[in-house]
């Protein structure tokens, strides 16, 4: 039957279990269609990819200056043999722009954030693509080179946060961190 | 004429599927050598390979596995379901060459590159990640050739009707075989149009392509190759559950219909990989990641019933009535056609479905984007479903084609159990260490210095089940191999049986046929499958509403 031509004619609407299973399954698709733009409206995590053009070298000097006038400290890793030894913590302010950049392999400049406070965090990458993943919240983001990606973030939970990179840029992609303080 | 079955085989068609099936095998076989050397480097503890090794075997199981063995099995499908069931010959076996030829010669490029160290981009080669000019020459070359082998079908089928080798309507394991042709040749233009560009600048003829375009263009190729996997994995249920138990599928127009819905939305899962990608915006997402209003996860929720229910219905007529799930128990579970039917069913839809479909949530994609939930989903659809079921055909399709029985054939009974539960086991490391934030694609997690002991844990799990999952598969290959060499001769007579119920005293074939309310037990076990779904999918909802606030 399966497996021979069909001779007899075949066409039959649902009826019995198989239109009871039919209407679940569909009434179940229609849930999670409103689901998507419902959380779009009411609930508080979306990715709206909401993104720029910017070149590389562009995206380097901006990062540069927001670190040159932002800087507060300077973080220096525990972990031993780390690829990012050293980097200059920046706190932008309440409502204000923060610049991530993402390169060959490291996140800079580590961020001061306050708890509460709404930030405009541009991330961009230099050379390959890279993962934004937030750990151990576990919130991850795309960053592609030639793209300015603004995620729109409020800090909830206060604490040290690590950025780990969650796509494949090479030999050191292991290793590619960097850190958010949130007080 | 086979002189076992008393079907009429084309032997032009036979030979290429041989020839496909084999080599499908083999590289089968290659990838799941390195799917175990992976295993054992991601278990932090046994950390294995060398940091370099690790990439370029990544790149290499996944190319492997997700291209080479699928395609070429899927061209051996393809080609048996064309000819056989309508009594056809194979259009050209000269267009069938040239087709085995350019997949083969692009198959051994691209392993050869990548081993050569010349290609540790991962399979989906992200610009502006880039590999040797021949790493995509040997892409484009097996995407070619498998368009010619598809052109193949096509022209066979439509010479099969012209020429009225057949009467009636198509039988619905060529209809789904269709309906996986078509979208494969949407899905290998698309590797075309992403794969052409990338080469001429691997070359150095022409600029680079934008990072975010091709990776709205590469998934068109690799999302949707998997869906066609999906529609021939639905056909292989479909063939399978007919020869072991003598299931019909209760209604062709709803399965059939349910084919015509994965032909048309399918392809919009592309985006599945792009929801938390900059320049995209969420009314986009949104609308294609749910294949328009979920219609293509409709489908398989209708195979998901049908599948079951003709299986049913068959248990039924043939007098196994007690009570719900008394036709549960009486079914062939020993004979691995069956079994690996059955785990490939269940794990498809338990799991690779409902996990899936969450992680294709627009908003819930941002706690699994890139970490190892991921790999955690899709290898329970692509290698506890697809691969396993094709496992399952193969205990038919090689006695008949070689005319061989199998070897070992109380090994042969326990594989599928062995491999299915190994990726099952595999795919809870990975999913649940993915939920602690473990990124896939990563040689090491202790340089970032945020996993602890219940990541490492879970690891162990991945690897413990890879470990299993490899032995299956060997096992297999070596049941395959050995076969096409020791089998003992059929010629003429019957294969040997892997076990089929027999129909009971009083039983009548066809009974139930206007019975609409027979299939009592599958209509339970697919409610509580919904249930089992609405649970993990508003659990993570809940998970999602736990982070920080971000737009």
């Amino acid at each position: 039957m399966s497996l021979r031509p069909l001779t007899t004619p075949w066409f039959h609407g649902p009826a019995g279990h198989e239109k009871i299973w039919l209407g679940c399954a569909i009434l179940w698709c229609f849930v999670m269609s409103l689901m998507m733009p419902y959380w779009h409206f009411r609930g508080k995590q979306n990715s709206t990819g909401e993104a720029y053009t910017v070149r590389p070298v562009d995206f380097l000097a901006r990062t540069e200056k927001f670190v040159a006038s932002n800087r507060v400290g300077t973080f220096k890793n525990p972990i031993a043999n780390a690829l990012m030894q050293e980097l200059p913590i920046a706190e932008p302010p309440a409502g204000g722009d923060a610049y991530l950049m993402g390169r060959m392999w490291q996140w800079y400049p580590a961020l001061r954030l306050r708890q509460g406070e709404t930030y405009r965090l541009h991330l961009s990458s230099l050379d390959l693509q890279h993962g934004f993943s937030l750990q151990p919240l576990n919130m991850n983001f795309q960053v592609l080179p030639g793209y300015d990606h603004v995620l729109t973030l409020t800090p909830t939970s206060k604490g040290e946060f690590t950025i780990v990179c969650n796509e494949f840029c090479g030999a050191g992609h292991h290793a590619m961190t960097g850190k958010i303080f949130v007080e | 004429m086979c002189g076992t079955t008393g079907l009429s085989v084309c032997l032009d068609a036979q030979r290429f599927i041989k020839l496909n099936a084999v080599c499908g095998i083999v590289f089968l076989l290659l990838g799941g050598v390195a799917a175990l050397l992976l295993a054992l480097t991601r278990w932090q503890t046994v950390h294995l390979l060398p940091v370099d090794w690790f990439y370029r075997l990544l790149t290499f199981h996944g190319i492997n596995m997700l291209i080479l063995w699928i395609l070429f099995f899927e061209v051996a499908i393809l080609t048996f379901t064309c000819t056989t069931p309508l009594n056809a010959r194979l259009f050209s076996r000269k267009i069938a060459w040239a087709s085995f030829g350019m997949m083969l010669t692009g198959a051994v490029m691209v392993d050869y590159i990548i081993l050569a160290g010349q290609a540790d981009v991962m399979m989906t080669s992200y610009l502006p990640l880039l590999a040797h000019p021949l790493f995509y020459l040997g892409i484009i070359l097996v995407a070619v050739g498998t368009l010619i082998g598809v052109f193949n079908f096509f022209a066979t089928l439509y010479v099969a009707k012209r020429d009225r080798a057949y009467e009636g309507s198509l039988p619905i394991v060529t209809f789904g075989a269709l309906a996986a042709a078509i979208i494969a040749v949407v899905t290998l233009l698309h590797g075309a149009v992403v794969m052409i560009p990338t080469f001429t600048y691997a070359m150095g003829w022409t600029a680079q392509p934008d990072p975010a375009w091709y990776r709205l263009i590469w998934w068109g190729l690799g999302h949707q190759s998997q869906q066609v996997n999906v529609c021939a994995m639905v056909a292989v249920w479909y063939l399978l559950s007919h020869i072991t138990v003598g299931a019909r599928p209760i209604n062709e127009a709803v399965c059939r219909t349910a084919f015509v819905l994965y032909v048309l939305f399918i392809n919009l899962a592309s985006a599945h990989h792009l929801l938390v990608d900059p320049g995209v915006g969420a009314a986009w997402k949104i609308w294609n990641t749910s294949y328009a209003m979920y219609l293509a996860v409709l489908a398989s929720m209708v195979h998901g019933f049908t599948v079951p229910a003709g299986v049913e219905l068959a248990m039924r007529e043939k007098g196994y009535t007690r009570g719900i799930f008394g036709w549960v128990t009486a079914l062939p579970w020993k004979n691995p056609a069956f079994s690996g039917t059955a785990l490939s069913l269940v794990i498809f839809g338990f799991l690779g479905g409902i996990t899936g479909v969450t992680l294709g949530t627009q908003q819930i994609n941002i706690i699994a984007h890139n970490t190892l939930r991921i790999p955690g989903h899709f290898h329970v659809t692509v290698v506890g479903g697809t691969t396993l079921a094709f496992m399952a055909l193969a205990y038919y399709v090689i006695p008949l084609i070689f005319q061989r029985d199998f070897i070992c054939r109380g090994v042969a009974r326990v594989q599928p159990w062995l491999f299915g539960f190994g990726i099952v086991l595999l795919a809870f490391g990975m999913s649940f260490a993915g939920t602690m934030g473990v990124p896939r694609r990563s040689w090491d997690i202790d340089a970032q210095g945020v996993y602890g002991p219940a990541a490492h844990l879970w690891l162990g799990v991945l690897g413990i089940g890879g470990i299993l999952a490899f032995t299956g598969l060997l096992l297999f290959a070596l049941l395959c191999v050995g076969t096409l060499f020791f089998g003992p001769k059929i010629e003429g007579r019957a294969m040997a049986d892997w076990g089929t119920p027999p129909a009971l005293a009083g039983s009548q074939p066809g009974s139930l046929a206007n019975d609409h309310y027979a299939t009592k037990g599958t209509i339970v076990l697919t409610l509580t499958f919904l249930a089992c779904f609405a649970v993990y999918y508003f659990a993570n909802w809940k998970a999602l509403a736990d982070v920080w606030p971000v737009r």
